[in-house]
């Protein structure tokens, strides 16, 4: 039987309530959402907090809603909850791609997005897929809310730039006319981490890329982007090329580990050929060509 | 800590450990073994039951975090002595052989068909790829959910009413 080792377990109340309770429990303390990522680690030991604190009753931040030219996601809607919002796939294909192939239906029911970014596992899938729509992260502490970009929130493997008495609330990804996305992943079987991802949000001006994002997830690459492969395509013309000259580059700029999900070169050979299937993906769907 | 639940109906209070799975709740102190308990992975989905109407894997969820909600597990389908079209449908279309991944498998498919009460083939394969089973192929389970679909509960309002 797996079970996590001992700890006490309060609930809070509002998000006020998560940072005071955060602050009075220390370092120790982790905050709870959906749980699919932290009581796995904790039933192997390699998570052992004093104090869990579960942010479940926090229904303030389970909204998705659109304030300007921002899509905004509360850091506590669950997997299911962004695959089924009608606005999220009008703005970020992407996502919904992404999330068919997170797990499967029943932890979707569970786990959040927030959850997901803050973990940040090296092979999450939504970290590659929101680093590629270059969406912010609204972290709240007690001294009030700070904004970072999703591609600033991982420090290392498990890491984050968050404090240990903060709490990240909400996401925010910027709407772009003219703008399509994709992601696409292989993986050894249904509902598994991926062998390699690659998520692309492409803008078009006329037939040029203005604008272009790639997230890459499970292939080591340095804040789930390529952003060399991006600043290579930026300006150039949307075409054959431009998406092959975009996947070798990503291919060059990652850095896969060799463990039991296949080698290294594998990966790397796979990652640019996902590379070019989401950018091809991404401009149909711009062009309003659905591939 | 003192947990209340709502099991099926019933509120059951107890004093726990924080550490306790929601999955142990059900077997241990309440004595419900229809959940079974699997691979402690969140991968197999044979504890999976329905909190607030959602399926969620049991093992991988706090019995703390489920106090003041309300759980449904395998012995809840039954109501007034009749088993629910999903058990009747497994039970028709021979939608288990061990039957050890039977009521993650019904509950799943129940919430399914609340949310969608005719679903295609490729719906049910998709709402059930988080539950695993080794010995049918999946074929006979995806009967069973057919049938169901196409024998449901009939309410006693309805019946009233017609």
């Amino acid at each position: 039987m797996q079970v996590p080792a001992p700890f006490e377990y309060e609930r809070a109340t509002s998000v006020d309530d998560a940072i005071a309770l955060l602050e009075r429990h220390g370092e120790e303390a982790r905050l709870i959402a959906g749980g699919h990522s932290i009581l796995p680690l904790m039933k192997l030991r390699f998570a052992a907090p004093e104090v869990l604190i579960d942010i479940n009753d926090l229904t303030e931040l389970e909204r998705i809603w659109v304030a300007g030219d921002q899509l905004c996601i509360g850091a506590l809607v669950r997997h299911a909850d962004l695959l089924a919002s009608a606005v999220v796939g009008e703005h970020y294909r992407i996502l919904h791609d992404a999330e068919r192939v997170i797990a499967d239906p029943v932890v979707r029911n569970r786990g959040t997005v927030g959850g997901s970014l803050c973990h940040a596992d090296p092979a999450e899938d939504l970290s590659a897929a929101l680093g590629a729509i270059r969406a912010d992260v609204v972290i709240m502490g007690s001294g009030g809310e700070r904004v970072v970009p999703v591609r600033g929130l991982q420090t290392g493997p498990f890491e984050t730039c968050i404090a240990p008495a903060e709490i990240a609330t909400e996401i925010r990804l910027p709407i772009r006319p003219g703008t399509g996305s994709a992601y696409c992943k292989v993986e050894r079987r249904a509902g598994d981490y991926a062998v390699a991802a690659a998520g692309a949000v492409v803008t078009l001006d006329g037939d040029t890329i203005s604008e272009v994002g790639i997230g890459l997830a499970a292939v080591g690459a340095p804040h789930f982007v390529a952003s060399r492969a991006e600043d290579a395509i930026r300006g150039r013309r949307a075409d054959v090329e431009a998406v092959s000259l975009a996947a070798q580059i990503a291919a060059d700029e990652c850095n896969p580990p060799t463990d039991q999900r296949g080698p290294s070169d594998y990966k790397r050979a796979l990652a640019g050929e996902l590379v070019k299937r989401a950018l091809r993906t991404a401009i149909a769907r711009c062009r309003g060509q659905e591939a | 800590m003192q947990v209340t639940v709502k099991v099926n109906g019933e509120e059951y209070s107890r004093e726990i450990e924080p550490r306790l799975l929601l999955v142990h709740f059900l077997r241990d102190e309440l004595g419900l073994t229809g959940t079974h308990w699997g691979c402690d992975t969140s991968n197999c989905g044979v504890c999976v039951v329905q909190v607030d109407g959602t399926p969620v894997k049991s093992c991988t969820m706090l019995a703390a975090m489920a106090s003041g909600h309300e759980v449904l597990t395998v012995e809840g389908l039954e109501q007034d002595g009749e088993l629910d079209p999903i058990q009747q449908g497994f039970m028709t279309e021979h939608g288990l052989q061990c039957g050890f991944c039977t009521p993650g498998m019904m509950l799943t498919t129940r919430w399914l068909l609340d949310a969608n009460p005719h679903p295609s083939d490729a719906e049910i394969r998709e709402a059930i790829s988080g539950n695993l089973c080794r010995c049918t192929g999946y074929e006979n389970i995806v009967r069973a959910v057919r049938w169901a679909a196409g024998h449901p509960r009939v309410t006693k309002t309805e019946e009233v009413a017609s």
